[in-house]
């Protein structure tokens, strides 16, 4: 999700994009990624800081000068990601379970939006969501505001509603056909099936998807700054230009973004790998 | 001998003319038997004859295509039927235990009756020590299926269904997967629960162990009943030359 940044053209965006193939979380991630970002970083900024000049700051007293800004921009894509985590999660589930209802149109219906919403481009959903939802209503004689960043929130948690749903039914297929048998024996119905005997033993299974998925709407919150929402690549580009624009500041600011986004991904997916492998063990 | 109530008693599982068909596989055809209050009956023959869907189709769990199966006088071929009722008289215990494995052995016990049957908890829980402790599983109430062998979870599996209180069990090959020393404890819990009077229908492979407990056993080959009558008559003397030909195969 880091393209955009590559198609600027800047070492840090390169570096970003290598980062960040699909599924990037997985398999060979070890501490010399770790190294990796931090020598991306600290030879970045030697760049900015041999090529500064006379007058001008040097990049790190820049990034330190506009660290609580870019900070509070970072935290602004975590606010994003677990409010579309939440949202999206919050209705995926259920679209999940509708997938496998015993009703032919229902499954059909919930397969449908699934497969709509998991194989459309994550950037177009949210331009869809961010320019065509108006950004106020007037509800019984109430005017509601929607600011851009609700939107943003909304067109990630399409996505995560999607996908979410795609690890709900798989977890819920991947439960033996027994468990379904003897609970209709005991004389179960099927909602009460489903919510006391198959779903509880799917939480273990949804967990690490679920988590990577997480992971991977993080970061991709940063597209939210092509629509123009006060993230932190928005307030990046800003810092940017109220520097001056300098080309030697580029690498530097990116990998500050590059590192801060890193820092928080990186654990999540050791812990992902780490409840992946406890969840074999024990089946 | 119990089998004289075979002829007199009301038969409890009645099934005449059952046939059932997957796509074009004609799994049972033409299957007629009954079974009376108390009685145990046996049902043996190589794989696939269709004994296992014998079982299925009594539960209600698969439908049949044709005939009439009454359970306790009901129809369990009627699409009105009231499923829960049919499934808290009938209680059926699988090759694969199918414990819930996130639950304690007694929370497996407890399950079915608190939720489907709304029963209070506290009666619940005491009738489910007693079905462990009658299983030889006390001291195990709190362990996870997982934490416990292929025989003590069938026997788990045994005491969840008896927990419904149901009028008849049924038992598909439950010691299939089982070695030969947790086989034992198994046959033992249902030997004893035949002995009690409850009317038990078993698919099983083991044949000494229906000589021993059947009441009447069936021989089943490529969906038909081949031959039935008591114990010795089809295990000792079958009449029918494929019955001869499956008992020298297994015994």
């Amino acid at each position: 999700m880091a393209r955009t940044h590559a198609e600027t053209g800047s070492p840090a965006g390169a570096a970003a994009f290598l980062l960040v193939p699909n599924g990037p979380l997985r398999a060979g991630i070890d501490a010399r990624a770790v190294i990796a970002v931090a020598l991306v970083f600290l030879a970045s900024t030697a760049v900015g800081a041999a090529t500064a000049t006379e007058g001008t700051r040097s990049a790190l007293e820049v990034i330190w000068t506009w660290s609580p800004l870019l900070l509070w921009g970072f935290l602004f894509n975590l606010f994003i990601s677990a409010a579309a985590m939440l949202i999206g999660t919050a209705a995926g589930v259920p679209l999940g379970v509708l997938q496998t209802s015993d009703l032919g149109p229902v499954r059909w219906l919930a397969w449908l939006v699934t497969q709509f919403f998991r194989n459309s481009p994550w950037l177009v959903l949210l331009f869809l969501c961010v320019f065509l939802i108006p950004y106020r209503f007037t509800v019984l004689g109430y005017t509601v505001l929607l600011p851009d960043w609700s939107k943003a929130i909304l067109g990630f948690a399409l996505p995560v509603m999607a996908n979410v749903s795609e690890i709900v039914r798989g977890a819920i297929q991947s439960v033996p056909t027994g468990q379904w048998e003897s609970s209709a024996s005991l004389g179960f119905n099927r909602r009460q099936t489903l919510a006391q005997i198959i779903l509880p033993q799917c939480y273990k299974r949804m967990l690490p998807p679920w988590m990577n998925l997480y992971s991977l709407i993080t970061m991709s919150t940063v597209n939210a700054s092509v629509v123009g929402v006060s993230e932190m690549i928005t307030l990046t580009n800003e810092v940017l230009a109220a520097e001056g624009s300098r080309p030697a500041l580029l690498a530097p600011l990116y990998g500050f973004a590059l590192v801060c986004f890193f820092l928080y991904c990186y654990p999540i997916a050791r812990w992902t790998q780490a409840l992946e492998r406890r969840f074999n063990v024990r089946g | 001998m119990r089998s004289v109530t075979h002829a007199l008693g009301a038969p409890i599982v009645l099934l005449k003319h059952v046939c059932k068909r997957f796509g074009d596989v004609e799994v049972l055809k033409d299957i007629s038997l009954e079974v009376a209050k108390g009685e145990t009956i046996c049902i043996i023959g190589p794989s696939g004859s269709g004994k296992s869907t014998i079982l299925r189709c009594i539960n209600g769990l698969v439908p049949v295509t044709s005939g009439s199966i009454k359970v306790d006088g009901v129809e369990v071929n009627d699409p009105k039927l009231d499923t829960l009722a049919l499934r808290r008289k009938v209680g059926i215990v699988f090759q694969q235990y199918n414990l819930f494995p996130h639950k304690t052995a007694l929370q497996n016990v407890m399950m079915a009756p608190v939720t489907v049957l709304k029963q209070d908890k506290a009666e619940v829980e005491a009738r489910a020590l007693k079905l462990l402790d009658k299983v030889r599983l006390a001291g195990k109430e709190s362990s996870y299926p997982g934490e416990l062998s292929g025989g003590q979870q069938q026997r788990v599996a045994i005491a969840r269904s008896l927990a419904m209180n149901p009028l008849l069990m049924l038992f598909d090959e439950v010691t299939a997967a089982l070695d030969p020393e947790t086989k034992k404890e198994v046959l033992v819990t249902i030997r004893e629960l035949a002995a009690e009077g409850m009317t038990c229908i078993l698919v099983t492979h083991e044949m000494s162990f229906a000589r021993e407990v059947a009441d009447h056993v069936y021989f089943t080959d490529a969906g038909v009943i081949v031959e039935h009558g008591a114990p010795d008559e089809i295990l000792q003397h079958p009449k029918e030359p494929r019955t001869r030909a499956f008992l020298e195969q297994v015994l």
